[in-house]
C-alpha cells in the first residue's frame, strides 16, 4: 500500500519585546538566574498581570503579514497545571478567541532528486499570544533542582497551521519560510539555539487517496531544521511500519533524540492534564481597533512577495532570482544597498546569489556578518564594468576583501590585476604568440577551430592574465584572417 | 479620643492637641489590653508603627499634612505591606514577609497614615465568621461568645472595640458589609474596579474589592478619597475621574435633606429567611428615611435566589486557580519531608490549607473540569449577567436600594461551623452586588437583643458619593453608629 504523511506545525515564536508580556521585567537572554524575575514573574501573592502593548503590536504585525483576520476582541485564558517552572500554577494564554485568525503563507519547496521545485500555500489556523514558563535547572546544587524564572512571562506568539503539509521537505520549507517571515517583520530574533523559535510537529499517516486523518503523534520542541527533517522522516517510517505490522498508533507526545535519530513517546494522551481553561478575570478582553491596525500597518516593511514582484519589474530580474533574493530580508536589503550605490542590478544579483551566498554558506554565516559591505561589492562590480579587471580577477579581489582587506582599487593595485586594454600592447603580445606558435596557426588555417582557443590561451598567459579577453579575441581573429 | 471621628482626630493633630505618636500609643494600649481576648490582630510591629507616627508628626509640623496624616489605621492581612508578615489568615503564608506594598497600603502611606497592624481574617477571605482563620477566631466585641462576621472579622472587631481609628477590609461576597452589620459600624464596598487590587491577595478576582470600615459614613468618605483611583498595575482598575466623596456631606442640614430620593425596597429581601427582629429594625430605619424626605418604592430583583449558587460556582472556580501559586516551591509553607515533586505539592498544600479553602478549591476544580465547564461555569456566568440586569431594571425605578445586610444578628461561635450551606446563606443579601460589580454599604440601624443590626444600601455604578450622602443624612439624626460596647469603654 502507498502511504501519505500528513503534517501540521505549532510554532512558538518568542516576540522581540524589551519587557515581559505581563510585567516590566526585562526579556534579555543569558542573565544570571532569577535576576530578571520581578514580583509578577515570581507570582508573589497579590500581583496582577498587565498586557505589554508591544506584544499586541507584534501579533497584529504577524496577522497583517499573513493576510489574516485580526480579532477585534480576543480573550486571555488561564491554562491550569502544576509544574515548578510555572510560578502561578497556570499559564496565561489564549484559547477560544485568539488574536489572529485564519491566514496563509506561500512556501517554495526545493527540488529533491527527480522532483522539481514547486510552490504551495500553507493555511494558518490561528496565532495566539501567551507567556513562556521558567526553566528547571538540575545539578546546580547537589541533589536539588533549581528554578530560573528569568524566562517566565516572556511573550510568545504560538502559530498553528492546518494539517496541510505532505512531506518532511514541505514541513521544513514552511518552518524556514515562517522563520524568515517573523524576522522580516521584526517580531522575533529567530535565534533557534536560544529557543526564540521552537516547533512542535504533528505527524500522522494514512493510505494514499483516503480522506480520513490518521491518529497523530506530536514531536515536541524541535529547535533545528535538520532535526525537524530527521525527526519527521523517522516518525513517518515508524508509523508506517507500525501500521503495516498490524499495530495501531496511539495519540502521544514524543521527543526526538538527535543522537539516535529516533523519536520516543513522552506521555500518552490518557495521562494528559485537564487544563481547566477559563477566561482570566485579571485581564480585560484584548481589543484591537481599526486605528490600531492602521498604526501598526504604517510600521510594516514591504513584504517578501511584494518585494519579489517589484524586483522583477524594477530590475528586470528573473522570477527565480527575485524569489531567492527575497527569501531573506537581510539578503534583500543587502542587494538593494549594492544597487543603490550604483551597481547594475543583474550583475549585483548574480554576485549576491553567487559568490556572496556561497561564501556565507560555506562558513555558516548570515548576511549580517558578511565582511564585504554593499559599497565594497558595488565598487568591485564597477571595476568589472569599466574593464579595469576581468571577472576572474574580480574573484581574487573578492577573496581578499572577505579576508579583511578594504579598498577594491588598492587590492587590484597590490595584486597587479589591472586588465590590459591598450590595443597596441595586446597586438604586440599577439604578434609574439603567433610568431612562436606557427604550428597552431597552420592547424587553425587547416580548419581546426580548437587551435584558436589555444592561441587565445597562449596570449592570455603571455599577458599574465591581464589582457582584456574580448580584445584578445577580436585582435587575434583579425590577424588570423589577414 | 477613641470615639472621635477621623475629622476630629485630624483636627486634634492639626491643633497639636495630641501628637500622632500619642494617638498611636492610645490605640496600642487598647490593643495590648483587649487583643489577647478579641484576637483582632495577627501581626503587630511597634517599631514600624511608631516610625510612621514620628514621620507623620514631622509632616504635620512642616505643614504638609493631609486629612489622614498621623491617624492610626488597621489593615486587613490580605494586603501585602513591605516588611510585614502578610498571611491572609493562612498557615500557607504564616512565614511570608511581603517584599512590596499593595496599592491600598501605599495610598495610606502616601497620605501619611499610620499602620497599627494586620488584622485577622477568614483564611484567604473564605468565610463569614472569621472561624476559618489559621490564627484562631475573633470575638464579637458586643458579645464574646459570638462571631464578628467575616471574612474581614479582625478589622470589624478592631473598629467596633475601638482598637483603631478605622480599618480596611475587602469584600468578595459581603466580607465588609456582613461584619459591619454584625459588629455595628459603617462599611462600604465600592464599585468593582474603583480601588486597585494590586497587592491584595486574590480570592475571586472578578469579585474582590477593597473598601473602608469605620464608624461613620463621613469616615468612610475620607478613607475612600485615599483608597480610590486608577492604578495601571491592575488591568481591571477603572479610569474613573478622582472624586471628593465628602463633597456632599456638609449640605445635608435641611429638615428634609433627602427630599425626592427614591428608595427601592426589593421584595425578595424581605421574604422568608429574614429574622423578624432584624426585619423590624430595618423597617424602622426605612421609616426614619421617609422622615428625611425620601419616598419608597417596591422593586423586584427576581434572580436574587440564584446569587448564592452562582457565587459558589464562580468564586471557587477563580479561587482554585488563584491559589495554585501556593505550591511550596518559591515561598510559603513547604512540607518538611516528601519523596518527590508530586508528594511535595500534595503534602505542602494538604498541610498549608484549612478545610474551607480545600472545599472551595475542590468545588472550583470540579466546575472548571472538561465536561462540566459548560453546565456550571458557563451557565453561572450567564446567570451573573441576568442578576446584573435585575439591578439595571431596578435603578430605572429608584435612586438607591435598601434592605437588610445580613439575615440575622451575630451568631454564636461554632454554631454554623459544621454547616457550610447555613454559613453561605449569611451572604444572601450581599452577594448580588458583588456579582453585578455594584457598590454596597452597611450602616448601623439599631439593635436586636443587644446585638447590632445593619441596614444595607446599594447604589448604581460609581454612586458612592450619593450613598455616602444618604448614609450621612441618617447618621445626622441617629446615633447607632456611635454606640460601643459598655465593657470596652
Amino acid at each position: 500500500m502507498e502511504w501519505e504523511v500528513v503534517i501540521g506545525l505549532e510554532t512558538h515564536t518568542q516576540l522581540k519585546t524589551k519587557t515581559k508580556i505581563f510585567s516590566g521585567a526585562s526579556t534579555a537572554f543569558g542573565a544570571e538566574p532569577n535576576t530578571q524575575a520581578c514580583e509578577v514573574s515570581i507570582a508573589l501573592p497579590g500581583v496582577l498581570p498587565v498586557l505589554n502593548k508591544q506584544a499586541m503590536e507584534c501579533a497584529i504585525k504577524f496577522g497583517l503579514a499573513i493576510n489574516a483576520e485580526i480579532a477585534p476582541r480576543s480573550v486571555f485564558a488561564r491554562k491550569n497545571y502544576f509544574y515548578p517552572d510555572l510560578p502561578k500554577g497556570y499559564q496565561i494564554s489564549q484559547y477560544e478567541l485568539p488574536v489572529v485568525g485564519k491566514g496563509a503563507v506561500t512556501i517554495q519547496v526545493p527540488a529533491v532528486g527527480k522532483n522539481a521545485a514547486y510552490e504551495k500555500v500553507i493555511n494558518i489556523t490561528r496565532a495566539h499570544l501567551e507567556e513562556d514558563a521558567g526553566k528547571s535547572v538540575h545539578g546546580a546544587v547537589e541533589g536539588m533542582s533549581g528554578i530560573d524564572l528569568n524566562r517566565a512571562g516572556t511573550p510568545l506568539l504560538e502559530i498553528v497551521t492546518e494539517p496541510d503539509m505532505r512531506s518532511a521537505a514541505e514541513a521544513v520549507a514552511y518552518a524556514k519560510k515562517l522563520h524568515e517571515l517573523v524576522q522580516w517583520i521584526d517580531i522575533c530574533d529567530g535565534n533557534m539555539q536560544e529557543g526564540s523559535f521552537r516547533c512542535d510537529v504533528n505527524v500522522s499517516v494514512r493510505p494514499k487517496g483516503t480522506d480520513k486523518l490518521g491518529t497523530r503523534r506530536e514531536i515536541k520542541n524541535l529547535n533545528s531544521f535538520k532535526f525537524m527533517q530527521q525527526a519527521i522522516e523517522y516518525e513517518t517510517r515508524w508509523q508506517i511500519e507500525t501500521l503495516e505490522d498490524g499495530g495501531t498508533i496511539h495519540q502521544a507526545t514524543v521527543l526526538f533524540n538527535p543522537d539516535t535519530g529516533e523519536t520516543r513517546a513522552m506521555r500518552s494522551k490518557e495521562e494528559a492534564n485537564d487544563y481547566r481553561y477559563f477566561p482570566d478575570p485579571d485581564l480585560l478582553p484584548l481589543e484591537v481597533t481599526a486605528a490600531d491596525k492602521v498604526r501598526v500597518q504604517a510600521t510594516m516593511p514591504e513584504l517578501p512577495e511584494a518585494m519579489k514582484a517589484r524586483f522583477e519589474v524594477d530590475y528586470g530580474l528573473s522570477g527565480y532570482d527575485a524569489a531567492t533574493l527575497t527569501a531573506s530580508r537581510g539578503v534583500a536589503d543587502y542587494f538593494v544597498a549594492v544597487v543603490n550605490v550604483g551597481a547594475d542590478a543583474k550583475p549585483a544579483a548574480n554576485w549576491v546569489l553567487g559568490a556572496v551566498s556561497a561564501k556565507l554558506n560555506s562558513e555558516e554565516k548570515t548576511i549580517a556578518n558578511t565582511p564585504v559591505n554593499p559599497a565594497q561589492l558595488a565598487q568591485l562590480l564597477k571595476r568589472i564594468q569599466d574593464n579595469t579587471i576581468s571577472n576572474n580577477a574580480a574573484k581574487q579581489v573578492f577573496e581578499a576583501m572577505w579576508a579583511g582587506e578594504v579598498d577594491v582599487d588598492a587590492i587590484i593595485e597590490k595584486l597587479g590585476l589591472k586588465q590590459v586594454s591598450d590595443s597596441g600592447a595586446i597586438e604586440a603580445i599577439i604578434d609574439e604568440v603567433l610568431a612562436a606558435n606557427q604550428a597552431m596557426v597552420e592547424e587553425f588555417k587547416a580548419g581546426k577551430e580548437k587551435a584558436f582557443n589555444a592561441l587565445v590561451g597562449q596570449a592570455m598567459k603571455a599577458s599574465k592574465g591581464k589582457a582584456n579577453p574580448a580584445q584578445v579575441n577580436e585582435i587575434l581573429k583579425k590577424k588570423l584572417a589577414s | 479620643m477613641i470615639n472621635s471621628s477621623l475629622k476630629q482626630l485630624s483636627q486634634m493633630l492639626a491643633k497639636k492637641e495630641v501628637s500622632s505618636v500619642e494617638m498611636t500609643q492610645t490605640f496600642l494600649n487598647r490593643i495590648q489590653q483587649y487583643n489577647p481576648t478579641i484576637n483582632a490582630y495577627i501581626a503587630l510591629d511597634e517599631t514600624k508603627t511608631f516610625a510612621q507616627a514620628k514621620a507623620a508628626d514631622a509632616r504635620i509640623a512642616s505643614g504638609n499634612a493631609e486629612s489622614l496624616t498621623g491617624i492610626p489605621f488597621a489593615q486587613k492581612d490580605i494586603f501585602c505591606a513591605k516588611g510585614w508578615q502578610t498571611t491572609c489568615g493562612s498557615k500557607m503564608l504564616a512565614n511570608f514577609i511581603a517584599p512590596y506594598d499593595a496599592h491600598v497600603i501605599s495610598q495610606f502611606d502616601m497620605a501619611g497614615a499610620v499602620n497599627l497592624g494586620k488584622t485577622n481574617m477568614d483564611e484567604f477571605a473564605m468565610g463569614s465568621s472569621n472561624e476559618t482563620s489559621y490564627f484562631g477566631g475573633v470575638k464579637n466585641p458586643w458579645d464574646f461568645d459570638r462571631v464578628p462576621g467575616g471574612s474581614s472579622g479582625g478589622s470589624a472587631a478592631a473598629v467596633a472595640a475601638r482598637l483603631c481609628a478605622a480599618a480596611t477590609g475587602t469584600d468578595t461576597g459581603g466580607s465588609i458589609r456582613q461584619p459591619a452589620s454584625l459588629c455595628g459600624f459603617t462599611g462600604l464596598k465600592p464599585t468593582y474596579g474603583l480601588v486597585s487590587r494590586y497587592g491584595m491577595i486574590a480570592f475571586a478576582s472578578s469579585l474582590d474589592q477593597a473598601g473602608p470600615m469605620a464608624k461613620s459614613a463621613e469616615d468612610c468618605a475620607m478613607m475612600l478619597n485615599v483608597m480610590a483611583g486608577f492604578d495601571e498595575r491592575d488591568s481591571t482598575s477603572l479610569n474613573h475621574p478622582k472624586e471628593d466623596y465628602t463633597r456632599g456631606l456638609a449640605s445635608l442640614q435641611a429638615a428634609q435633606p433627602l427630599k425626592g430620593l427614591k428608595i427601592g425596597l426589593p421584595k425578595e429581601y424581605f421574604a422568608d429567611g429574614l429574622d423578624a427582629n432584624v426585619g423590624a429594625v430595618v423597617q424602622a430605619a426605612i421609616n426614619e428615611y421617609k422622615k428625611l424626605g425620601a419616598e419608597t418604592v417596591e422593586i423586584s430583583l427576581p434572580n436574587t435566589e440564584l446569587s448564592i449558587p452562582v457565587y459558589y460556582v464562580l468564586a471557587p472556580a477563580e479561587a482554585s486557580s488563584n491559589l495554585s501559586r501556593y505550591d511550596g516551591v518559591r515561598y510559603g509553607h513547604r512540607a518538611a519531608e516528601y519523596t518527590d515533586l508530586m508528594d511535595m505539592y500534595c503534602k505542602s498544600r494538604a498541610e498549608g490549607f484549612g478545610a474551607e479553602v480545600k472545599r472551595r478549591i475542590l468545588i472550583g476544580t470540579y466546575v472548571l473540569s472538561a465536561g462540566y465547564y459548560d453546565a456550571y461555569y458557563l451557565k453561572a456566568q450567564q446567570i451573573r449577567r441576568l442578576i446584573a440586569d435585575d439591578f439595571t431594571q431596578a435603578f430605572k425605578k429608584c435612586d438607591i436600594i435598601m434592605g437588610p445586610t445580613a439575615p440575622s444578628t451575630a451568631f454564636k461561635a461554632g454554631e454554623k461551623a459544621d454547616d457550610p450551606v447555613a454559613m453561605y446563606l449569611q451572604d444572601v443579601y450581599t452577594i448580588a452586588t458583588n456579582l453585578a460589580g455594584l457598590p454596597g454599604m452597611s450602616i448601623p440601624a439599631g439593635f436586636s437583643n443587644g446585638l447590632p443590626v445593619g441596614l444595607q444600601l446599594m447604589g448604581n455604578y460609581f454612586d458612592e458619593a450619593r450613598m455616602l450622602d444618604v448614609a450621612h443624612a441618617y447618621q445626622q439624626v441617629t446615633d447607632w453608629h456611635m454606640r460601643m460596647p459598655e465593657e470596652l469603654k
